[in-house]
C-alpha cells in the first residue's frame, strides 16, 4: 500500500500539489515512484516557463522507461528543485519531500477539480 | 490474464519472489525482482541468474545435417569440433534477418542444436522446415521440453561448478559439455548475453526449477529481463526486433563478420555480398549524448538543422558507464565514428556523436 498524505491534492496522473498561497508546489506520489522503480533522471522546465493544466512539463526517467509529468495547474514556473539534477533518487526515497517545481497559479479554481487524499486513494492501487 | 500468454517452468518461482512481471515474446516474464540497477551490478561484479527458458531449442540431425545447417546459417559450421558453439544468423534471400541464433555442434555425429529467440520459435521452425526440402535431415522443435538458466558474472564459474559438481575451469568460451540431471540430458555451455563470463544451462523443466532454488540458496541474484537488456546493450549485442530484423540485415547492423562469404552458398549470401560491395542505405550506430536525458527506442536522430536522419533502436543511461548512449538506425552517410548527430528527447534536442557500439569492455574467458 503506497503512502498518501492527507493535506495534499492529487491529479489522476499521480502528481501531488501542496498549496501555499498562490503557489502550487508539485511532486509525484509514492504510488508513482513505486511504479517507476529507480528514477535516474528528472527532466524539468526552466524557471519562467509557463505550464498549462494537463500538459506535460517534464518527465521522470527510470532505467527502463520514461514517464511524462503533467501539470495539475496552469501558471508560471517560479522554482525548480535543482537538487534532483544530481539526486533524482530523492523522489524514490521521499516522494512527498522531493518537490519538482513550484508554479505561480494563474487560475486557482483549477485546484477545485483535483482529488483529495481519499479520492486519490481509490485510483492509487 | 490472456490465455495466449505462455509461462516458463520457473513462473511460480518468479511470483514467489515478488518479481514485476510483463509479457515478453509471448511469455509472462520477470522484468525485475529488486531493481534493474542492483541486478545489473550483480552480474557485472558478482553473479546473477536469468530464466531464459522461453528460448527455443531446435534439433537438426541426419546425414546431411552439416550441409543443411550451413545452407540456412550465415556462419560456417564446417570447422566446428563437437562441443563447440557458433553465433550467426538465418537470412531471407534479400538479406533481411530471420533470426540470430547459436548453433551447437553435438558430440553425437551429424547432429546440431539451434538455440533461437523465443519470439521467433514458430517462425523459425517453419522457415527451417520449409528450407529442409530435399535434405536428408530430421528436425525437432523441442522447446517445450527444455528449460534454460543463464548464470552470468565473474563469480559464475565457482558457483556453477559447485552446484553441478563439475570442473568447469577447462571449458572455454563458446564451448559446451553434456551432462545429466533428473535422468535427462542437460547441456552446460560457456555462453551468455551480458558481456561477462557465464554459463547457460539447458535441462528438463524439473531440473531447472531445482537448480534455480539451489542457486538462490547459494546467493546468486535472480535477474530479470530489464537488466538482461541493459547488459547486452552495453556489451554491443543486438536484440532481434531492435537491431536485427526482416528489415535490418547483419550488414546494416555491423555484423557481417558472422556471414561467411567464402562458403559455397547460404540463403541470403548474394544479398550480403551485394550489400558489402555496394554499401547499405542505413546502418546501426552507437551514439553518446552529453546529458543524463535518456534516448529511448523510437526517438528521432537529427542533424543540427533539424533534418531527421535516423531513429533510436535501444537506449539507456548506461548503468556501468554512467553515460546516456543508444543504438540508432541512421542513414549510412552519418554512420562514421565521430559524426555529430543529435537526439530529440521530448521537446529538447541533445547533441551527441557517433561512437563505437561496444560501449562496455567485455570480460569473456577466452
Amino acid at each position: 500500500m503506497s503512502k498518501i498524505i492527507d493535506e495534499l491534492l492529487y491529479s489522476e496522473s499521480h502528481e501531488w500539489v501542496k498549496v501555499d498561497g498562490n503557489i502550487a508546489i508539485i511532486g509525484v506520489s509514492d504510488f508513482a515512484q513505486e511504479e517507476m522503480g529507480d528514477i535516474t533522471y528528472v527532466d524539468v522546465p526552466a524557471e519562467g516557463d509557463s505550464v498549462s493544466r494537463d500538459e506535460d512539463f517534464g518527465a521522470l526517467e527510470s532505467v527502463k522507461a520514461s514517464s511524462e509529468l503533467y501539470s495539475p495547474v496552469s501558471g508560471e514556473v517560479v522554482a525548480v528543485n535543482e537538487e534532483l539534477e544530481d539526486k533524482p533518487e530523492l523522489i524514490n526515497e521521499d516522494p512527498y519531500g522531493a518537490w519538482i517545481i513550484k508554479v505561480e497559479m494563474s487560475d486557482k479554481s483549477e485546484l477545485d477539480t483535483l482529488l483529495n487524499a481519499a479520492a486519490y486513494a481509490e485510483i492509487a492501487k | 490474464m490472456d490465455n495466449q500468454v505462455k509461462t516458463t517452468c520457473l513462473h511460480g518461482e518468479h511470483l514467489a519472489l515478488g518479481a514485476k512481471m510483463s509479457p515478453f515474446a509471448g511469455f509472462d516474464m520477470p522484468i525485475q525482482y529488486s531493481s534493474i540497477t542492483e541486478e545489473h551490478n550483480a552480474v557485472r561484479h558478482k553473479v546473477g541468474m536469468f530464466d531464459v527458458s522461453h528460448m527455443g531449442e531446435i534439433f537438426v540431425s541426419g546425414p546431411q545435417a552439416e550441409e543443411f545447417v550451413n545452407h540456412i546459417f550465415t556462419n560456417d559450421i564446417r570447422p566446428l569440433e563437437p562441443g563447440q558453439v557458433l553465433y550467426g544468423m538465418m537470412l531471407y534471400p534479400d538479406g533481411g534477418t530471420v533470426d540470430d541464433l547459436l548453433v551447437y555442434k553435438e558430440y553425437a555425429p551429424d547432429a546440431y542444436l539451434l538455440v533461437v529467440n523465443a519470439a521467433n520459435i514458430d517462425k523459425d521452425f517453419e522457415w527451417i522446415s520449409k528450407n529442409a526440402a530435399g535434405y536428408d535431415v530430421k528436425l525437432l522443435n523441442d522447446s517445450d521440453n527444455w528449460g534454460q538458466l543463464a548464470v552470468q558474472g565473474p563469480e559464475s564459474e565457482a558457483v556453477v561448478a559447485k552446484v553441478l559438481g563439475m570442473d568447469l575451469s577447462g571449458l572455454a568460451f563458446y564451448h559446451f559439455v553434456d551432462s545429466e540431471l533428473k535422468g535427462k540430458r542437460a547441456i552446460v555451455s560457456r555462453t551468455g548475453y551480458t558481456g561477462e563470463d557465464g554459463f547457460e544451462i539447458y535441462a528438463c523443466p524439473e531440473a531447472i526449477v531445482e537448480l534455480w532454488k539451489t542457486f538462490l540458496a547459494e546467493g546468486v541474484a535472480p535477474c530479470g529481463l530489464g537488466c538482461r537488456d541493459t547488459l547486452r546493450f552495453e556489451a554491443g549485442l543486438p536484440l532481434y526486433g531492435d537491431e536485427l530484423s526482416a528489415d535490418i540485415s547483419p550488414v546494416m547492423a555491423g555484423f557481417s563478420m558472422f556471414c561467411k562469404l567464402d562458403k559455397d552458398e547460404f540463403i541470403g549470401k548474394e544479398a550480403v555480398a551485394g550489400q558489402k560491395a555496394d554499401g547499405v542505405a542505413r546502418k546501426i550506430v552507437g551514439i553518446e549524448i552529453a546529458d543524463k536525458a535518456i534516448p529511448r527506442a523510437g526517438y528521432p536522430v537529427e542533424l543540427e538543422d533539424g533534418t531527421v536522419v535516423g531513429v533510436v533502436t535501444t537506449g539507456y543511461h548506461s548503468i556501468s558507464l554512467d553515460k546516456s548512449i543508444c543504438f540508432a538506425l541512421v542513414d549510412a552517410a552519418y554512420a562514421p565514428l565521430g559524426t555529430a548527430l543529435s537526439i530529440r528527447i521530448r521537446h529538447k534536442v541533445f547533441p551527441g556523436i557517433v561512437v563505437k557500439k561496444r560501449f562496455y569492455q567485455t570480460n569473456y574467458k577466452k
